[in-house]
């Protein structure tokens, strides 16, 4: 079932916390629109502060702001919140180890036809590098509404990426979200497919093309990036006959590299592969499109899975 | 504390700085001494920070954005029973929290800055979640005059301006040294004052090495309801030490034996002319 973009639930998930919490403290920098966060401006204005253009300012004024007591959520396209911005972060909030949640908004591609300026591709592995923060990107509405709820009185510094495109809900009401444990949406021997935000929704239809020809996969939705779950990867490891990984960002840093730093430290070798944005100068398209040319589409996903395997 | 009093403190505190300094073996020397005399009537007149208060959020706020003039800052703090002598004069040592850039590790420290630019944005969202709470505290922010470079200071600014934060002070010292050379030759920042103005704050500029006038202006703020109080503080870089003053090679500098002895001198001697007057 096709439920609504992840960011519309953050922006509702937020307002609904923040009408019971004058403490919660939203920064914009002309980014209330792209944030869904209209709705928010106009229900609590007081609630709601607006630097304008200026990035770098947003971020240390989310750290004043969680210094006397506020449980502040600095929102912006993540392009421009994690480069422009990268020194206010590492200094102001990880380093200074402010409570903030940084939200990074039309993460990834989603930008599309907009072009590289605007696309995410490094943020990932920028913060994975930087001490001291913590960093989600939930898969559909079940864990963007968990994350916000747990964001709230997060007691570190986090950073939390959404793409702007309507979601499939791939949970069922067994599963349970927390901070720092990955959630296993499929199990099968046959392959380990660990993905991470947007991209969890086309691993997962790819396992469904996968299951009808007999290949069963365990799918992995790494919602947290770090603190990172190594357990239920080394635990879905045993009878599989090989690894994906599956992400909407630069191979360089990535969840993907994250993986395979786990599995060889570990000294566990097996066929591995990672799917993501290749070191060239991008192709340009939709979202969509620049998904699907850059192996992600879930047929693409289904045959690599399947030359892995052989 | 009187005028008197508050000038035989600056002796002192400039006494410390050198002695943390040769100490340690590194310091940021001439712009420590630029801006000891602001920090000395910020926190034994104004700021009423003390380790007792320091936990509690709801008290006055002090942002060093120039971090690299730490040693005043640890100099002061340390005066202020916010740790020992001994802790101070592990400056620089290995494994020792007292490092060239400010840390919340150290008692009294209340945000990490070291690179520029940053303070005055996290002053503002201090003020602006204090305008929230209808708290009457007050945020203090000191700059340096080269950190006046960076674009997110004058973007703080704009936002500082729009939400009226008459309960942050800015103060700038402006020494007009940097690390290469004059700022008025690396990178002009004058007419600063029309700046300031056009950026719609309420100015003043005081003899920033001068605790009475300081005391006074800082004494007054705000200058105007709704407004942030903004105070250009002219100092003298090495301000004290006749051979470092204006001396574009003291802002990293340590002193050879000979210097270390000689300031020590000078600086004696300047206690003897406070006394006797």
């Amino acid at each position: 079932m096709i439920e609504r973009a992840n960011l519309e639930i953050f922006a509702e998930t937020l307002l609904e916390l923040a009408k019971k919490d004058k403490n919660i403290i939203v920064v914009t920098s002309d980014s209330r629109g792209s944030g869904k966060l209209t709705n928010f401006g106009k229900e609590l204005p007081e609630q709601i502060i607006e630097v304008g253009i200026a990035e770098q300012n947003l971020v240390g004024i989310c750290a004043g702001l969680s210094a006397v007591g506020k449980k502040v959520f600095g929102v912006s396209p993540s392009s421009f919140l994690t480069a422009r911005s990268l020194e206010q972060i590492k200094n102001d909030i990880a380093y200074s180890n402010h409570p903030v949640t940084l939200v990074g908004i039309s993460a990834g591609v989603s930008y599309g036809q907009l072009g590289s300026t605007h696309h995410s591709i490094h943020d990932i592995a920028v913060l994975r590098a930087i001490n001291n923060i913590d960093i989600i990107i939930p898969a559909d509405n079940f864990e963007t509404r968990e994350a916000i709820k747990s964001a709230v009185n997060y007691k570190r510094p986090l950073f939390i990426r959404f793409g702007k495109k309507p979601m499939m809900n791939l949970h069922t009401s067994n599963h349970n979200f927390k901070i720092g444990h990955g959630i296993k949406l499929k199990s099968g021997n046959d392959l380990v497919i660990v993905s991470t935000g947007e991209t969890v929704n086309r691993a997962f239809k790819a396992c469904e093309i996968l299951e009808k020809l007999n290949i069963n996969c365990t799918l992995i939705s790494m919602h947290t990036i770090k603190p990172f779950d190594e357990d239920i990867l080394l635990n879905s490891l045993p009878k599989a006959k090989g690894v994906l990984t599956i992400e909407e960002h630069s191979v360089s840093g990535g969840l993907g590299e994250k993986c395979a730093s786990i599995l060889s430290q570990k000294n566990i070798h097996l066929p591995f592969k990672i799917i993501g944005f290749p070191d060239e100068y991008m192709v340009n398209g939709s979202q969509n499109d620049v998904l699907d040319y850059y192996n992600m589409s879930p047929e693409k996903i289904s045959e690599i899975a399947q030359k892995m395997i052989k | 504390m009187n005028t008197k009093e508050l000038q035989l403190k600056s002796i002192d505190y400039r006494k410390t700085i050198l002695e943390i300094i040769y100490n340690g073996g590194a310091g940021h020397t001439a712009g420590s001494l630029s801006c000891i005399d602001i920090l000395n009537v910020l926190y034994n007149k104004i700021l009423k920070i003390n380790p007792e208060n320091f936990d509690d959020y709801n008290r006055n706020h002090y942002i060093q954005s120039k971090g690299h003039s730490v040693e005043a800052l640890y100099t002061v703090l340390c005066d202020i029973n916010f740790f020992s002598k001994e802790d101070l004069l592990s400056l620089n040592k290995f494994k020792s929290h007292f490092i060239g850039h400010p840390t919340k590790k150290v008692p009294g420290i209340e945000h990490n800055t070291g690179a520029l630019g940053h303070g005055l944005s996290v002053a503002a969202g201090m003020a602006i979640g204090f305008k929230l709470d209808k708290i009457n505290h007050n945020v203090y922010t000191l700059l340096g005059d080269g950190e006046l470079s960076e674009g997110s200071v004058w973007e703080a600014l704009l936002s500082a301006n729009k939400y009226g934060l008459d309960n942050l002070v800015v103060i700038i010292d402006r020494n007009k040294l940097q690390i290469t050379g004059k700022t008025e030759d690396v990178n002009p920042i004058e007419p600063l004052m029309d700046k300031f103005n056009s950026f719609g704050l309420s100015t003043r500029e005081v003899d920033g090495n001068s605790v009475q006038e300081l005391n006074e202006i800082l004494s007054s703020t705000p200058f105007e309801k709704n407004k942030v109080s903004l105070i250009i503080a002219n100092t003298v870089k090495g301000k004290g030490i006749s051979f470092m003053e204006n001396e574009v090679v003291w802002h990293h500098k340590v002193p050879s034996e000979e210097q270390y002895n000689l300031a020590q001198k000078e600086l004696e001697k300047l206690k003897i002319n406070i006394n006797n007057d």
